[in-house]
């Protein structure tokens, strides 16, 4: 496939350690050659048209009446322009304000979940590190969730958090008679909570993971010296252990934010596709304005929305992570 | 290559009235089956011989795929979208002037009936629910069902009553004494908006409600529908005949209480053949119509179940229509109506084989006696399937409301209403 | 560096915790599959009162799980297997050359891991569906469409670990290679791809995983004969019955071999990570 076999484009540029691919432009200046472009091209191909072409119908979707009765013939969808995004962001209007509901739940159910991942999983990270007996059976069984299809770990808790069969109301009520009254966990404000646990016990083996794997990359000698100088175990982890795992957790934060807030798996196989209001996810609730109410012009408005929403908070804290990294 | 391939396929005939269809050969329809009994594979094992049969008869080979209910709907719509998918499919048949008004199907009109039997086979009730009133029916009735009440004979015996409630204040009362020691007057489905849209319609009727006007816009929150959908939730809510778990059901949990003794009574559409895969006997319990109110107001209509069912269309990107007509005629033939309805407890859909004996039990005796005489069907407008969704959610939410103890009064089923009516386009 | 008693406390308090966390829901999946469907729909029962392996001889029955489970297997496996030979190419690329519209590429494709899935559902299934009709080629209710769209599914965040990992490959290997006069295909396949065994792995269990539990695209672009277990579980719920005994006897069956073989795999796991998206 390629055309130039010549050594010569090979370039080797030292470049600073901690840069990645977000590396800025090369100093060195582009040679002219075919072969990076080939290289790229199956990758580039392919996501063009599986995720930006289809992102562009689904925009131009967004300015279309598209309702049942237009979608078998899109050209008899009349063009509205940007009254569908008038409609959906129109706090005011029932629909709008639902939409900001279920908005502010994801923003708050994402923050949530992602913190609360990080925290278990850099906790069991530092707790492993130190070798004892079992400490292997304990990684593993700790990656398990991870490993676990989405379908099978979020069915298996819905049926722990069924008011009258479920393992999670027999623990609490009937053995440990923490409530007079058995409370519902799959609908009304406990719902919120019931999501959040799966979320959480689905994501943060993946936390673990990658702080496990950045932690063998801190040098021990490092540690050594803490502790010659008398540090405790909390000046360890705040002096030597947090600061060298900066670089994973400027990644790993942001790439659990966007596949928490995105996530539709976990809530529709929890809820079967209508979520209580408490727990109504955003990437639910566009779900059930597109294909339970037949209007795909407004739910993709909603979609296009979201969409920038998320191009703005990550340019954001990547400009916010690169700039504290320069001035470091 | 591929990318530009893309590209221009999805800007230039991504909308395009594609004749695309899925059906290889001339001779092969796809049909798309519903789930009616215990499990997908029992479908099949129950429909598979009878396609044999057809194929027998006509040299026209059908491969059925059973759909279950859940993907149904996203399923249809993605058929009606892309042109591509099955020649012939099973539909609940409320969804039919929300699918008619796709475009995708094709019309039941007078020369089109005849080739399926003519007009005047179809019970005429089943047919008026295929379709928006005043066009073509864009299906044909398959399976006829309605509503009954259920009770669980012994529960009744030992609890000293004589015999099923007739309105729903009887029904609330025989439901307390039937309440308490872990049982359960009435089991629910509250967190099933379908279930909950089908009683929110009944409960209109009997109120004097409408959810559509004429014009065929929604009118979710006029005080009928408000103490129409009050009243329901209120089985839970004040006569407190209703297990608070039952809100969260949304998988048919309301017919296992049923049959494990949880509950008492049960209102279900050809509850039959379920309750016997649970291992109640058909001995065991016993059938009435649905409660009417003691004392209706002014423009209250004696309706207590909706024409419920199973409609069969054809899309039109089938490229066999003439297969897929002949496909609907054999499946609306007496033989296949009698076969196939009596494996689901369902009715015929068909006037021919109504007295057939197979559909003398007493469960069928009153569903055929609630469709002849006091049901009706739902709306049939385009926005159907929303009002469905939207409603029943609704009522999802009162539900929970009043499952977590809090108050479900007239301002708060009003405006749970209002909601859903605003969110309708 | 000692670790202080209460350290030690701290430690096994926490540990065990976490493990009860995450033990609980694996031992009611056990536990109710093993129970009849009887007891499973009546109060929660720690033990199985009446132990039976029913559920795992019906849940063959009810839904055709032998069929899924080859299906998913075949889509994850071979979107796992495309995901990362394009991946290292890209990667490979963006690595070890200096070329314009680099950083585009890189914003690029962070930037399609934020698309909500649910904004290019219906115009991919479209686009599928026309290209069917098109050229001949089925994507729309097939494996191959499916298997496509996974491999993109998981691309952005392979192709980026991956950069990470052959960017801690020293350049000098590649250039004495070079001395030898290997191509850049040749340096590729013989000296990087070596070194860069465990990232390989890693990316190569990541893409699997995405592939084998997505939902929401399996539901709509998946038909009878091409449906995979994320949503062919589903159908343990019917019109009549949840079997949740044989949800859960499902479960385990189709989780335990893709559960052992990450385990088995997740020391690579962790190295690939380590030198590549962590660094």
């Amino acid at each position: 496939m390629a055309t130039s076999t010549t050594p010569r484009d090979v370039a080797a540029p030292d470049r600073p350690p901690g840069a990645g691919a977000s590396t800025k432009a090369p100093s060195r200046r582009p040679r002219r050659t075919l072969l990076p472009y080939l290289l790229l091209a199956p990758a580039i191909v392919l996501e063009l048209a599986i995720h930006v072409v289809p992102m562009l119908v689904g925009a131009w979707m967004s300015l279309l009446e598209l309702t049942q009765f237009h979608i078998r013939d899109w050209s008899t969808a009349p063009f509205v322009g940007l009254d569908n995004y008038r409609m959906v962001l129109d706090f005011d209007s029932a629909a709008g304000a639902e939409l900001l509901q279920s908005f502010w739940v994801t923003v708050v159910y994402t923050v949530a979940s992602v913190g609360i991942s990080w925290v278990l999983g850099t906790a069991a990270a530092v707790l492993l590190q130190r070798p004892f007996r079992g400490r292997g059976i304990l990684r593993a069984l700790f990656l398990t969730p991870y490993a676990l299809p989405v379908y099978t770990a979020v069915i298996t808790w819905s049926f722990l958090f069924q008011r009258d069969t479920g393992l999670v109301n027999h623990v609490l009520v009937d053995q440990l008679h923490l409530f007079g009254d058995r409370p519902f966990w799959l609908i009304g404000e406990n719902s919120f909570a019931a999501l959040l646990i799966v979320s959480v016990w689905r994501s943060w083996p993946f936390a673990f993971l990658c702080v496990m794997a950045g932690l063998q990359n801190i040098p021990g000698d490092l540690y050594e010296a803490a502790a010659m100088d008398g540090a405790g175990f909390w000046r360890r982890l705040r002096s030597v252990t947090l600061p060298m795992l900066r670089p994973v957790n400027l990644v790993l934060l942001l790439v659990l934010f966007l596949w928490t807030f995105n996530d539709f798996n976990t809530p529709y196989v929890l809820f079967g596709g209508s979520a209580p209001d408490q727990a109504d996810l955003i990437s639910i609730h566009i779900y059930r304005s597109s294909f339970k109410t037949w209007d795909f012009g407004s739910g993709s408005a909603m979609s296009v929305a979201l969409l920038l929403f998320l191009l703005v908070v990550t340019a954001g804290y990547l400009l916010i992570t690169n700039r504290r990294r320069n001035d470091a | 290559m591929f990318a530009a391939a893309a590209l221009a396929a999805a800007s230039l005939t991504a909308c395009g009235d594609s004749d695309g269809s899925s059906a290889g050969s001339a001779k092969t329809l796809t049909y798309w089956a519903s789930n009616q009994g215990a499990s997908l594979e029992a479908d099949k094992q129950t429909l598979q011989p009878e396609l044999d049969k057809f194929e027998k008869q006509t040299g026209i080979k059908v491969n059925v795929e059973v759909v279950p209910w859940s993907d149904l709907l996203n399923r249809l719509l993605a058929a009606a979208t892309s042109g591509q998918g099955p020649d012939v499919v099973n539909i609940g048949n409320t969804w039919s002037a929300s699918l008619q008004a796709t475009g995708a199907m094709v019309e039941f009109d007078d020369a089109t009936l005849d080739k399926v039997g003519g007009k005047d086979r179809f019970v005429p009730a089943a047919l008026a629910a295929a379709g928006a009133p005043g066009k073509p029916p864009a299906a044909v009735p398959l399976y006829s069902l309605g509503y009954a009440l259920y009770y669980n004979k012994k529960a009744f015996a030992d609890a000293g009553i004589a015999s099923p409630p007739t309105t729903w204040e009887q029904l609330a009362e025989t439901g307390r004494k039937l309440t308490g020691g872990g049982k359960w007057g009435l089991a629910v489905e509250g967190a099933n908006p379908s279930e909950n849209a089908h009683h929110a319609f009944t409960f209109g009727q009997q109120y004097g409600g409408e959810w559509f006007d004429a014009a065929g816009k929604p009118t979710f929150d006029t005080p009928q529908n408000v103490a129409a959908v009050k009243r329901y939730v209120d089985l839970m809510a004040t006569d407190k005949i209703v297990n608070p778990s039952n809100a969260e059901y949304a998988q048919n949990q309301s017919v296992s209480d049923f049959a494990n003794g949880k509950a008492a009574m049960l209102l279900w559409q050809a509850a039959g053949a379920n309750l016997k895969s649970q291992n109640m006997a058909p001995d065991a319990y016993g059938i009435a119509p649905v409660p009417f109110l003691a004392a209706p107001p002014a423009g209250g209509k004696k309706v207590n179940s909706m024409v419920a069912g199973i409609n069969l269309a054809v899309f039109k990107h089938t490229k066999n229509k003439d297969a897929a007509l002949e496909f609907v005629k054999f499946m609306t033939s007496d033989a296949e109506q009698v076969a196939l309805n009596k494996t689901y407890g369902s009715l015929p859909a068909v006037t021919t084989v109504a007295n057939d004996a197979a559909f003398s039990a007493p469960e069928q005796k009153v569903l055929q006696q609630t469709l002849a005489t006091t049901a009706a069907p739902l709306p049939q407008v385009p926005d159907e399937s929303t009002f469905e969704t939207l409603v029943g959610t609704a009522i999802k939410e009162l539900f929970a409301d009043a499952a977590g103890g809090k108050p479900v009064t007239e301002e708060s089923v009003r405006q749970k209403l209002t909601q859903a009516q605003q969110q309708m386009r | 560096m000692r670790e202080t008693a209460a350290e030690r406390w701290a430690r096994r308090v926490v540990l065990t915790l976490l493990a009860i966390f995450v033990l609980v829901p694996l031992y009611v999946m056990v536990s109710s599959a093993l129970k009849p469907l009887k007891d499973v729909q009546n109060a929660f029962t720690w033990w199985p009162r009446r132990p039976t392996l029913q559920a795992f001889v019906d849940m063959w029955s009810t839904v055709p799980l032998g069929r899924y489970l080859v299906n998913s297997l075949v889509v994850s496996s071979v979107a796992a297997v495309f995901s990362v030979t394009v991946a290292i190419f890209a990667a490979f690329a963006v690595s070890r050359y200096r070329f314009r519209g680099r950083g585009l590429f890189s914003v690029t494709v962070l930037s399609t891991q934020m698309f909500p899935g649910i904004l290019f559902l219906l115009p991919l299934f479209l686009i599928y569906v026309n290209l069917g009709n098109a050229t001949g080629i089925q994507l729309y209710a097939s494996r191959t469409g499916l298997i496509i769209t996974y491999l993109t599914f998981s691309l952005p965040f392979s192709i980026w670990m991956l950069v990470g990992y052959f960017d801690s490959i020293p350049r000098g290997l590649d250039e004495a290679a070079q001395v030898d006069g290997a191509g850049p295909l040749r340096t590729l396949f013989q000296v990087v791809l070596p070194a860069a065994v465990p990232g390989v792995i890693a990316v190569t269990v990541y893409a699997f995983m995405t592939a084998w539990g997505e939902v929401l695209f399996a539901s709509v672009m998946t038909n009878e004969s091409s449906r995979t277990l994320a949503v062919g579980l589903q159908g343990y719920s019917t019109q009549f019955n949840v079997y949740w005994n044989q949800v859960m006897a499902a479960s385990l069956v189709v989780s335990l071999p893709v559960v052992a073989g990450f385990l088995a795999l997740q020391r690579y796991f962790v190295a690939g990570l380590t030198a590549g998206a962590v660094k």
